[in-house]
């Protein structure tokens, strides 16, 4: 944690009606970190989320990114266009559901060079060449390039999101519940896959989970969330073995060990 | 004609098309809302064409009207009868006579120039509608420039077919900044709206829009740089006038697989067999 951070967020509040989904949050993300947030169901982790990638505007406080010259931009003041631009590029998001973000009527292909066509890619050998490549780092067979997701299986839809996304070389990846609804050996294979994925070209990495083993396996950092606020926040391995706020030590206590 | 107003439309409809109109033509390719009429003519025949017809014919206008090239259709017959009639101006089917010409799935093969006028018929005036169906975000797209999308659509016929498969309706950028339909024409008349000294009006009567091409703008088709933009025709001279340089229509002329290549521009085609004799 040297120098200054990506993304930073200060006191953010937001209430649905009545009810508060996030309470004073305040996040700080480094370059190539990869922080998970935890927490039980309604804990306000998706909109913790949805706010940080500036899809979202809360009631209180801010978000501030630090784009690749150093200046410092806040998400939620920015105009639509850039944001849209720092989306398709420098920031990307996973989604649970797969069929969210893929086009369900294009070809692999297509869909893995969609984020190059938007940034103005315009050389179909180039397009295809750079599909096939994050395929094959997928482990997706490249014979599939031409074939239509509804097709593919839930991880290698899973899979083809990730490689979508990460076509660009984005600094910033959000990712909402990536293994959420695959089968277990799936989802440990894509576990391997994103933590090798990520480590290389030095993404940062905010996800959210519910799975304590699957923040343990990726996550630097871990934040622990409660009725919207950040009850406890470290290095994983500090606060999975010596959880300090009762409602973590219950999170913790309640995984199987193996 | 007795009983209605020069050109069909009421005065306060023409100014409110004229109003959309201009606004089209100062924002080349964007489209422009406008409250479509009712119009004697079934939608899809060409209502947004008559009504911005209508709206820019004066009393010393030269009509023209075709339909797929040819002036002797039951579309291109009716529309020039109807505003011969209501407007009692006069019509032709010479391309070069003619100050306002409607048309339907064709440009004219005589090049336009600066003092003519051309009206396209629209049905579908969303470039982005076979990928986005929502308006609030094609909007939204057309306001960002944000036509990647578009090129996934081109990306996917070549992956399938080898080649961009589009062969008419072929998406253009105008000005380099607004994706445009150019209403369905063959992309073998792309080329011709590129720098045309013709001031260019699309109406789409059903949608409610109106877009515009200025004269001398700029406008090219959708393409990648190893899968250039190329049109596509048929690889025979005209069976009646040898044209080579001209959009054929395939014509069956017998049960026994014969069949006659001819330029869809008939007037084109008849100019070139009289200048021949």
């Amino acid at each position: 944690m040297t120098g200054p951070a990506l993304l930073s967020a200060r006191g953010l509040g937001l209430t649905f009606g009545t009810i508060p989904a996030l309470a004073d949050v305040d996040v700080d993300l480094w370059p190539s970190e990869m922080l998970a947030i935890v927490g039980e169901s309604g804990s306000g982790k998706t909109t913790l989320l949805t706010v940080l990638s500036g899809r979202l505007k809360p009631d209180r406080g801010s978000v501030r990114y630090r784009d690749p010259d150093g200046h410092i931009h806040d998400v939620h003041a920015m105009p639509a266009p850039v944001l849209r631009r720092l989306h398709r590029s420098d920031w990307g998001f996973v989604h649970q559901d797969p069929r969210q973000n893929l086009r369900m009527a294009v070809s692999a292909g297509g869909n893995v060079g969609e984020r190059l066509m938007a940034q103005g890619a315009r050389h179909y050998g180039d397009i295809r060449a750079a599909a096939l490549d994050w395929l094959g780092q997928v482990e997706i067979d490249a014979e599939r390039i031409d074939d239509l997701p509804r097709t593919f299986s839930g991880g290698m839809l899973q899979r083809l999101q990730i490689a979508r996304t990460l076509v660009t070389h984005p600094r910033l990846v959000f990712m909402d519940e990536p293994t959420g609804g695959l089968d277990v050996s799936v989802q440990a294979r894509l576990l391997d896959l994103i933590r090798s994925l990520v480590s290389r070209p030095r993404i940062a990495v905010v996800l959210v989970t519910h799975d304590i083993a699957v923040a343990r396996l990726l996550a630097h950092r871990i934040a622990v969330m409660q009725r919207g606020r950040i009850v406890e926040t470290g290095l994983t391995d500090q606060v999975l073995d010596d959880p300090q706020h009762p409602y973590t030590q219950l999170l913790v206590s309640s995984v199987l060990s193996a | 004609m007795k009983g209605y107003n020069f050109a069909y439309l009421d005065e306060q409809t023409k100014r409110m098309i004229r109003r959309s109109l201009l606004k089209a033509v100062a924002i080349p390719g964007h489209q422009v809302p406008f409250g479509s009429r009712e119009i004697p003519l079934p939608y899809g025949w060409g209502t947004g064409g008559i009504q911005v017809t209508a709206s820019i014919l004066g009393a010393g206008d030269v009509l023209k009207v075709i339909d797929q090239g040819a002036d002797d259709t039951t579309n291109a017959v009716s529309i020039r009868r109807f505003f011969a009639r209501t407007a009692g101006i006069a019509t032709t089917t010479a391309t070069a006579d003619a100050t306002v010409i409607q048309t339907r799935h064709r440009i004219p093969e005589t090049p336009l120039r600066e003092d003519q006028i051309i009206v396209y018929q629209v049905p579908q005036p969303e470039p982005l509608f076979r990928l986005e169906s929502s308006r609030v975000e094609t909007k939204r797209m057309h306001g960002l420039a944000d036509y990647g999308s578009m090129h996934v659509k081109l990306y996917e016929d070549i992956a399938r077919f080898g080649q961009i498969s589009i062969s008419y309706d072929y998406p253009v950028m105008v000005n380099d900044r607004y994706l445009m339909s150019p209403s369905p024409i063959p992309a073998f008349d792309n080329p011709k709206m590129d720098m045309m000294p013709a001031l260019q009006l699309f109406g789409a009567g059903r949608e409610k829009r109106i877009y515009a091409i200025p004269p001398w703008t700029r406008v090219t088709s959708l393409d990648f740089q190893d899968h250039p933009f190329r049109t596509i025709n048929a690889p025979y001279p005209c069976g009646l006038c040898g044209a080579t340089d001209s959009y054929l229509d395939e014509v069956v002329t017998d049960d026994t697989g014969g069949r006659l290549y001819v330029c869809s521009d008939t007037d084109y085609c008849s100019r070139r067999r009289g200048a021949a004799e």
